[in-house]
Formats: C-alpha cells, sequence, structure tokens
C-alpha cells in the first residue's frame, strides 16, 4: 500500500504554501539580507518564505497518509469555473477602460454586462435595462453628487 | 469620574454637531441596508464605502464608518429573521429560532427583541469603552518595541487558534499575509520589496483593496458557483411588532448573559461576533427548563445571540482604539482609515485627539439609538429590498466595488488587485484557508517588521529581550500556552475521533 493523498484540500494548500514561500526566497536574494544586529531589507521577507515553505511541508505531508478520503475532492464540475473566471474578467475591462479614459460610461456598463454574464441565465433585455438605469444611478451619485472628476465618454476628456 | 464626564461631554460636543449626526446616520442607514441584503457582509461595506469617506474631516469619516460596522449588525439579523438566510455571518444564530418565530406569525416580536437586545448591548457597551479606554491606553503609553512584537505575536497565533479550521492553515495564511504586508517601500532603507517595477506597488497594497477582493468578490463568485439560493420570504404584513410582557420578562436574562458573553470576546483577536452569538446560543439552551423549546421559536435563543453579538461590536474597538492593535478584519480596515487621514493610531490617540476618541464613543450611542428608531418602522422597506433577486443584485454590488475601489486612488491597477485577490481568493476559499488572520497579520506586517527591527537594534541583536522583558515575557508565554493548549487539545482528540469514522 502506497501513501495517497488522504485530504485534498490540505494537499493542495501545502503546495500552495510552499510555491508561493518559494516566490519570495527567489524575489528576496537581491535585497540586503544584513544581520540580526542591523537588519536589513531582506531579513524580514527571507525568514518568512522559509517558514512558509516549512508549514507548506508540513500542511502537504499531513495530508498524505494510508487511510482513505477525509476532506472534500476537488472537482471541475463543482468548481464554479464560471463565476470564478467571468467576474475577475470584468472588472479587469473595466479597469483597462478606465485607465484607457474610455469614460465612465462605456466602462460601466461593460462592467455590468461582464458581470451578468456570470450568472447561469443571462436574460439579454433585462441585463441590458439594468446596464442603463445603473449607469445613470451611478453617474448621478458619483459625478454629478459627489463629484468624482471622471469624463463620461472618451469625447469628453 | 469627573473626567469621565468631562470626556463624554466633549465627544456630545463633537458628535452632535449637525454635519456629524448626518454622517452618523448616513453611515447607520447604510449599514443596514447593506447587511439586509445576504452575502455581504459588514467588511465588504466598509471596504465598498470607504471611498465615500475621504473627502470627510477625519472624526466624521470615523462615525460613518463605525455606524456601517455596528450598523450592518442589526441589518443582518433582520434577514435571518424574515429569510432564513444569514444577512451576514454573526446571524447564522439568530435564524435558529428567528425564522420559525416567524412562520408562527411572531416575527414582528423576534425583529423587536433582536433590536431591544442590540441596543441595549450597544449602549453598555460604549460605556464600557469609555471605562476600559483610558486605562488601558496608559499601560500602553509605557510600551516599547519589544512589548509591541510580542503583543502583535500574540494576536496573529489568537488568531489562528481560535478560527474555524486546522491551525497549521492558519498559520500559514498568517506568514502569506505578512508577506503581502511587505509589497512596497522599506522604511529604513527606501528600497522598493516585491514591486515587480509597477510603481503603484511602491506605497504598498492597500488593505480595503484586499479585503474588497477576499471578501466581497470571493463571497460573490462562491454565491453564484453555490447552488441556487432559495429565499422564502415571509409574504404579507408584518403585524404586532411590540413583544409581550412576557416575552421581555423571559428576554432579560439572556440579553444580559449575552452581552456579558459578547463584551468578553470583543476584544480577543479572533473571537468575533459569530462566536459570540454561538456561545450565547449554547448557554441559554443549557440554562433553559425546555431545551428542546430551542429551534423552533424560542425567543431567548434570539434575545442572547444578538445582544452577544452587539455587545461584542462595540469592544471589539478597544484594542483598535487604545494600542493600535485590530483584532478582527473589519477593526483591520477602521484602522486603515485612520492611517489614511494621516492618525497614527495607538495610545497617543487618546490625549492628541480626545475629541476623536470621545466623539466616536458618543456617536455610538447616538447611533444606536437612531438604529433602534430606524429598523422597527422601515422593516417593510429591507423586506422589499430583499425582494430583489440575486440576479439582478450582484452586478450592482459588482459597480459599487469598481467605482469604490478605482476612486481610492484613481487607478485601475487598484481594481486589477481587486479582481486578482477575488481570483485566488476563491481558490483559497476552496482550500477552506481562512482569510482573518491572512488581512490582520497584513496589517500588523510593517508594524511588526518595525518594532522588530528596533527591538534587535537596541539591544545589539539580541533575540531574547522578548523573553526578558517582563510585560513582553508575559505576551510570549501566552503565545505558547495557546498554542501548546491547542495542540495538546488536538492530540487527544485526533484518535478518537479515528475511532468514531473508521
Amino acid at each position: 500500500m502506497r501513501p495517497r493523498i488522504r485530504n485534498p484540500q490540505d494537499f493542495w494548500s501545502g503546495i500552495f504554501f510552499i510555491a508561493l514561500g518559494a516566490l519570495a526566497l527567489w524575489f528576496s536574494r537581491d535585497y540586503t539580507m544584513g544581520s540580526a544586529l542591523q537588519p536589513g531589507p531582506g531579513y524580514f521577507p527571507t525568514w518568512l518564505g522559509a517558514i512558509l515553505v516549512g508549514f507548506g511541508a508540513i500542511i502537504g505531508g499531513l495530508s498524505l497518509g494510508f487511510h482513505e478520503a477525509a476532506g472534500e475532492r476537488l472537482t471541475l464540475r463543482g468548481w464554479g469555473l464560471r463565476p470564478w473566471l467571468v467576474l475577475p474578467s470584468a472588472l479587469a475591462a473595466y479597469a483597462v477602460l478606465m485607465e484607457v479614459d474610455a469614460g465612465f460610461v462605456p466602462s460601466l456598463l461593460v462592467l455590468i454586462v461582464g458581470c451578468a454574464l456570470a450568472h447561469k441565465d443571462v436574460r439579454w433585455r433585462e441585463t441590458l435595462l439594468l446596464g442603463v438605469f445603473v449607469t445613470a444611478g451611478a453617474v448621478a451619485i458619483f459625478i454629478y453628487g459627489l463629484g468624482l472628476p471622471y469624463p463620461l465618454f472618451w469625447w469628453s476628456r | 469620574m469627573d473626567g469621565l464626564l468631562g470626556n463624554l461631554l466633549l465627544g456630545f460636543s463633537v458628535a452632535l454637531t449637525l454635519q456629524n449626526l448626518l454622517y452618523c446616520f448616513a453611515g447607520v442607514f447604510l449599514g443596514t441596508l447593506i447587511g439586509v441584503l445576504p452575502g455581504i457582509g459588514p467588511l465588504a461595506t466598509m471596504a465598498m464605502l470607504l471611498p465615500l469617506t475621504f473627502m470627510l474631516p477625519p472624526i466624521s469619516a470615523l462615525i460613518m464608518l463605525a455606524g456601517i460596522y455596528y450598523g450592518s449588525d442589526y441589518g443582518g439579523s433582520t434577514t435571518a429573521i424574515l429569510v432564513n438566510l444569514p444577512g451576514e455571518g454573526s446571524s447564522v444564530v439568530t435564524l435558529l429560532d428567528g425564522h420559525p418565530m416567524a412562520q408562527q406569525g411572531r416575527a414582528g416580536p423576534a425583529l423587536a427583541i433582536a433590536a431591544m437586545g442590540s441596543f441595549f448591548a450597544g449602549c453598555v457597551g460604549t460605556l464600557l469603552i469609555a471605562l476600559i479606554g483610558p486605562p488601558l491606553a496608559s499601560v500602553a503609553l509605557e510600551f516599547g518595541s519589544p512589548e509591541y512584537f510580542s503583543l502583535m505575536v500574540l494576536a496573529l497565533v489568537c488568531a489562528s487558534v481560535v478560527g474555524s479550521g486546522s491551525l497549521l492553515k492558519s498559520l500559514a495564511m498568517v506568514v502569506t499575509g505578512l508577506l503581502i504586508g511587505i509589497v512596497g517601500t522599506d522604511v529604513n532603507s527606501g528600497t522598493h520589496r516585491f514591486t515587480f517595477g509597477v510603481v503603484e506597488l511602491t506605497d504598498g497594497i492597500g488593505i480595503a483593496v484586499m479585503a474588497m477582493g477576499l471578501f466581497g468578490l470571493t463571497e460573490i463568485v462562491r454565491n453564484l458557483a453555490g447552488p441556487r439560493m432559495t429565499h422564502t420570504i415571509l409574504r404579507g404584513k408584518i403585524t404586532g411588532l411590540m413583544p409581550r410582557w412576557q416575552d421581555l420578562k423571559v428576554s432579560f436574562g439572556p440579553i444580559l448573559r449575552g452581552s456579558s458573553i459578547g463584551f468578553v470576546f470583543g476584544p480577543l483577536p479572533g473571537l468575533g461576533g459569530t462566536i459570540s452569538a454561538f456561545t450565547s446560543y449554547m448557554a441559554e439552551k443549557k440554562l433553559a427548563k425546555d431545551p428542546s423549546r430551542f429551534g423552533k421559536g424560542a425567543i431567548e435563543g434570539i434575545a442572547g445571540p444578538e445582544s452577544a453579538n452587539n455587545a461584542c461590536a462595540q469592544t471589539t474597538f478597544v484594542p483598535m482604539l487604545t494600542l493600535g492593535i485590530p483584532p478582527s478584519a473589519s477593526m483591520a480596515l477602521m484602522l486603515g482609515a485612520m492611517m489614511i487621514h494621516g492618525i497614527v493610531p495607538g495610545p497617543e490617540v487618546m490625549t492628541s485627539r480626545p475629541d476623536l476618541f470621545w466623539g466616536l464613543i458618543a456617536s455610538m450611542w447616538i447611533g444606536n439609538g437612531m438604529l433602534l428608531l430606524l429598523n422597527l418602522p422601515l422593516i417593510g422597506i429591507w423586506v422589499k429590498l430583499l425582494q430583489v433577486p440575486y440576479r439582478l443584485l450582484f452586478p450592482i454590488i459588482m459597480t459599487m466595488m469598481g467605482i469604490g475601489i478605482y476612486s481610492l486612488n484613481t487607478s485601475g491597477i487598484d481594481v486589477l488587485l481587486m479582481a486578482f485577490f477575488g481570483f485566488a481568493g476563491y481558490v483559497l476559499a476552496k482550500l477552506e484557508c481562512p482569510f482573518p488572520p491572512l488581512i490582520l497579520a497584513m496589517v500588523l506586517g510593517p508594524l511588526m517588521e518595525e518594532n522588530l527591527r528596533r527591538s534587535l537594534q537596541l539591544t545589539d541583536g539580541d533575540a531574547t529581550v522578548f523573553f526578558t522583558r517582563p510585560l513582553s515575557a508575559g505576551f510570549m508565554i501566552a503565545t505558547v500556552i495557546l498554542l501548546l493548549s491547542f495542540i495538546l487539545s488536538a492530540a487527544i482528540k485526533r484518535p478518537i475521533r479515528h475511532l468514531e469514522t473508521p
């Protein structure tokens, strides 16, 4: 009998923490370590990176065993891929549009319609109406009410 | 006592100005509004509305944020009673007996008792802050770097131990948070650390960005990914708001006991409202003559936990205001807000800005009163709000988050970071890694590093300083005892669990 992953959640947490700790160690190598007497900018992150790798190894190690599964199985089906991918993408699109000064109105419309796509049933007419109303409300509150200085459209800069 | 009275007068003179009354009202109103919505907790609410407070003077901003915080507690219980969904984490317990009561047509008294218990706990809790704050702050003024460092270690370990789930994962999340806290410019050497050449990162990652990503976005993704939410909203009018004399009589004890539990748990890192509410519920069930009534609409099961929850929400301000150490993620956000306004949190605040401390305290009384008046007559509006389907609600929430974060620094990078933290946060949530330790560590990280370095410099690199100074040693010993007791109890439980589930 060979050891198997008894708790997938712990196993992947372990991998995650080891990877993150290793990244921290890698990026800290350029910072001056200093000494305990005169700790430099690299002192704290290097130690933290090492500790995190240690924690990751213990968490991952404890998840291996000879017994049957104890944790929840992670499956792609139960993962909720759609909202997980769509919502951050909608936000990212909004961020980029705002950054390139495409204007408050088109950015918000993209954000709202994009978000609505994350839901299982998309009702187009409802979504568009929602987009128009929420954008109008946001313009009234944030641009005219609070006076945020964003251009409404790309031509109104 | 004379000093206290003078201070309170000062506080009320600050809080009772028209402007501050207005912001207090805005805070509790918005807090209740969003607290009512399921799936958006006080933390995300505060993060979302944080940008609105930037243009305000510091005191008005703090009054409003605090109002949002305890206001969302009130709102959460309304949802729990009427919809059988926790409006936010700490009202999970209220649901157990609140919803059965609503089904029996007694939603009115349930809501009224919840509000009264919360009001009582809120008022006494505020008085406690006023009484405990000054002496604690004067002790804290004696703290040096080693004491601060040890105290923060204790706070982080405590938050990890009492949180739900695996201790190891919580501690790993603490380290992750400390690493995220490092992002930015090192104060001592000016080195840019973990900024990857991005100019916006040289100021560090804002707590609001992090909180909104982890608690706001992740929560929405989880709601959409999970099974369809089944609302069972109570139809029909809620009549007979006033509880019967009998209801008041049986609730009196639970309110007192629940409040006491909350007062004690509030300042302790990581414990928070949910655990206070659960403890109170368990206590009431044990004390009841007929425990079988619980879960079927026992009013004690609402009175106790609701009071505990709110008492906790008040006393949790104590360590944040007096020591500058936040015991919960929400308080970490408050701390962040203070720093944005240029106030260095710590024991000095009370002496250097008494108007701020006492004004905030006085506003809490006023705010609690407003909530009592606001909540009961406006129940109808909250019910209407709950009938809006989630399909329409979450794009609106996302819009508010997007505008809020963008307007923090007029920076698209912040929005991208929030999107990334929501993306990564969902993975961590799936892996059952708890977020509160991470947020606390992220805020405390820079302070810890600063105090660690200063301590080591003071003592020529002698790390034993943390154990030789009496106060610091006390904190360290408490940390070790906490860890040991947790490990021991886990070691004893483990074999038993194996026997039960072969």
